[in-house]
């Protein structure tokens, strides 16, 4: 479904991402996680062709992404930037209509859609007109997921849609959007920091450091054959909470 | 990069338009030119009075900015006719010619397709003034003598500052060593020496002020100041309405006759019109058809011309600097270059440009909207350009990523987060643009700047403040205007954070 070849990011000095090769199955979520600045922002980035790469290609659907194919390649993948991204100066509902409105949709579509979506992410329909600034953070993730839903794209690619929440939203949502992601079948590239989520949501996960891909695989893998002593010090670092534990035990 | 073509095409054209229109006016009838000083006024009503006498169509435009600028109006047909100084011509127009008697004059100024009268009578150099009691006390009665006192403090106007014929080469031939030396408006630097505030300043030996100001004139002992003895100029296309009647002005006019018309006009306070109309009646028993423009006509006038010069100068820099901002900043090293460009067409000097402009579209509204419109780019291509450049990151990015194709992120998601940068920069230039369209007058393009000119030169406030409180009451409006502007436009959540950041 997607492909990645020995694609590749430099920033002056610095070497953002290694060439860096990886295939992503249709439906298959795959989780990227690694310490702060080892690249994963920089990997969507390359992928929506918000940056271009310094080598190699990126093949999605057999179609290399290209400044030709960028435009119609981006409406069939739904992206969730980082800190949100959601336009201030327009509605919720606006914002999530901002490309079903440039292509033309008619109303009757576009309200059918954004019915489904607000009942899909459990989104009080009455909030929509409201703007992002007058909405939670939780509520504005929400609006931010089903702006990538909405054209109904094969490929997401959300980068931590869940960070900033607190845990009882979060942990909601984290069950709402596997399941969206299952119904739908839908490929996703999740990235995260939390090795707990990265579990919950991951066919696979890619861990990461300084640009370069050091071990993927199922969580057993990670945790049973680590590849090296860093993945055991990543899982590692995130230790449950002790007393929690202990009462388990 | 169309967009912009397009509107350079636009722009071009309406120029070529503008500059058509002013054409067929000028050449419908004969336009007297005068500068702004009130001798010069007073000659050109004169000669606009008699010529009208002879039945020709004639108008007079009054209180342009200076040589420079009649002597291009003049070469450009523009105007017909003007009254100079011989000395004028030779030191500043002919500077390179090296002319020293007046049939070499005749003859270069008819190289150039301009006609001369001869002498109208009287010698109005210049001389150095300063107050009586004050050069009593220093015991300073010639030039020369200034020497003995470097801490005196001059004031000279701007044009003989800048002159080949002025302060320069006098410093240099008398061997000045004053510093405190600076150029001021003509008629401000009389006050200054009443005030004691400056203690030297250069007159013209038929200036009103003379007498009342109680000044004495110091003497050129080393013959320093060429004559300057007024003359008619005006264009040999148009001798034969125009030769004849101006010729007859010659040798009527003295050095007495010259200062008691330019004292009935600066301190009884007479109009020129009628000072001019009481000449011509004495000496060629014309009688002159007076017309008296009421004080709201003069208004309602003055406030019409003001507008359409702020309206049209201000509307075409919006057209074009909001395009340009928005190039510049999507390429930035464009950028660099246009707001770079913009910044330095900001520094050029009003009456440079005018100068500049004067050949290419003539005098009056033209050349003033032209140059309105130059200063108006900065603020606006500017704000436009950081309005955009300062969108957070995260916001461009998502518009482009969910599809957005650049015209459309354009419209829908960065014009809208830059509107208020862009509104702000615009109600900069719109209150520049009022203040600066004053100016205009400079070049004969009315507005609010006329009596404000005309106030200054005949030392009446109520003229100055008839110009200066419309003009700034007009300047408020504007702002206020925008600001209204600002609440309609900006997107409601925008709104919000203005007043969040005021809280
Ligand atoms: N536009 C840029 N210019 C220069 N360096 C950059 C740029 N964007 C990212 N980098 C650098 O590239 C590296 C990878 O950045 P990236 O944003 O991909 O990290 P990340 O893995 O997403 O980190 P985090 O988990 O903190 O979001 C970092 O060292 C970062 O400083
Ligand atoms: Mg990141």
């Amino acid at each position: 479904m997607l492909k990645l070849n020995n694609i590749s990011k430099r920033f002056n000095k610095d070497q953002a991402l290694q060439p860096f090769s990886y295939e992503a199955n249709a439906g298959q979520t795959s989780v990227f996680i690694g310490p702060s600045g080892c690249g994963k922002s920089t990997l969507l980035r390359l992928i929506t062709g918000l940056l271009a790469s310094d080598s190699g290609e990126i093949i999605f659907d057999d179609i290399t992404l290209s400044q030709q194919t960028l435009y119609k390649l981006r409406q069939r993948m739904g992206y969730v930037i980082q800190e949100g991204g959601l336009f201030p100066h327009l509605t919720a509902l606006a914002n999530v209509s901002v490309m079903a409105n440039y292509l033309n949709w008619d109303k009757d579509r576009i309200d059918a859609r954004i019915d489904e979506l607000s009942g899909l992410m459990q989104f009080p329909a009455e909030l929509l007109l409201r703007y992002p600034g007058e909405l939670s953070g939780g509520q504005r993730q929400r609006v931010s997921l089903m702006r990538a839903l909405m054209l109904d794209p094969e490929l997401l690619l959300l980068d931590e849609p869940l960070g900033a929440l607190d845990p009882m939203i979060r942990f909601d949502l984290q069950q709402e959007l596997k399941e969206i992601f299952n119904q739908l079948g839908k490929t996703v590239l999740l990235v995260t920091h939390d090795i707990d989520e990265a579990a919950f949501f991951g066919d696979i996960l890619i861990l990461m450091r300084d640009g370069g891909i050091i071990q993927q695989g199922k969580i057993e893998d990670l945790v049973q054959h680590p590849a090296e002593s860093f993945v055991e010090q990543f899982i590692r670092a995130q230790r449950p909470c002790p007393a929690l534990v202990d009462s388990e035990q | 990069m169309k967009l912009l073509q397009r509107i350079l095409v636009g722009i071009c054209l309406a120029l070529i338009l503008i500059k058509v229109s002013a054409d067929s006016t000028s050449e419908s009838n004969i336009i007297i030119g005068s500068k702004k000083f009130t001798e010069s006024v007073i000659l050109a009503e004169i000669a606009t009075q008699i010529i009208e006498d002879s039945g020709v169509e004639v108008s007079h435009l009054s209180g342009l900015g200076g040589t420079r600028i009649l002597w291009s109006a003049l070469l450009a047909g523009e105007i017909s006719a003007y009254p100079e100084y011989t000395g004028t011509l030779i030191q500043e127009i002919f500077s390179e010619k090296k002319i020293d008697n007046f049939a070499q004059l005749e003859t270069a100024l008819a190289e150039k397709g301009i006609g001369v009268t001869s002498r109208l009578g009287f010698n109005n150099t210049y001389i150095i003034g300063m107050r009586e009691s004050r050069a009593e006390e220093l015991s300073i009665s010639k030039i020369s003598d200034l020497k003995l006192y470097p801490d005196l403090k001059f004031a000279f106007s701007n044009e003989f500052m800048d002159r080949g014929d002025g302060w320069p080469a006098l410093r240099q031939q008398y061997q000045l060593p004053q510093v405190d030396v600076r150029g001021v408006d003509h008629d401000l630097a009389y006050r200054g020496l009443e005030s004691g505030s400056i203690d030297a300043m250069d007159l013209y030996s038929t200036d009103a002020e003379i007498e009342y100001y109680k000044i004495r004139s110091l003497l050129d002992d080393q013959k320093y100041f060429s004559d300057y003895h007024a003359v008619y100029l005006y264009r040999l296309d148009q001798k034969r309405i125009l030769g004849q009647q101006l010729q007859r002005v010659s040798g009527h006019i003295d050095n007495d006759t010259m200062v008691a018309m330019n004292a009935a006009v600066k301190i009884a306070g007479r109009k020129e019109q009628s000072v001019a109309a009481s000449f011509v009646k004495n000496n060629f028993a014309i009688e002159s058809s007076l017309t008296e423009i009421s004080i709201y006509d003069r208004f309602l006038k003055n406030s019409k011309d003001h507008l359409i010069l702020v309206a049209i100068s201000l509307f075409a820099a919006i057209c074009f600097a909001i395009p340009l901002g928005i190039l510049a900043a999507r390429r930035p090293l464009v950028g660099q270059v246009i707001l770079a460009t913009a910044g330095i067409l900001q520094t050029i000097p009003s009456l440079a440009l005018f100068v500049f402009l004067i050949p290419l579209l003539g005098i009056g509204g033209p050349p003033t909207i032209v140059a309105l419109f130059i200063y108006s780019l900065l603020p606006i291509i500017r704000n436009t350009y950081s309005g955009l450049h300062d969108i957070p990151a995260p916001l461009r990015e998502s518009a482009q990523a969910i599809g957005l194709p650049p015209v459309t992120s354009l419209k829908i998601v960065e014009l809208p987060l830059a509107t208020r940068s862009i509104l702000s920069g615009i109600k900069t230039s719109a209150v520049i643009n009022v203040g600066t369209a004053t100016l205009g007058a400079l070049i004969g393009a009315g507005g609010f700047g006329q009596p404000i000119l005309t106030g200054i030169r005949l030392d009446d406030t109520s003229l100055i403040l008839e110009g200066a409180i419309p003009a700034a009451v007009l300047a408020l409006l504007v702002q206020a205007l925008f600001e209204l502007f600002e609440r309609v436009l900006l997107p409601l959540p925008l709104r919000y954070q203005v007043e969040n950041k005021q809280a």
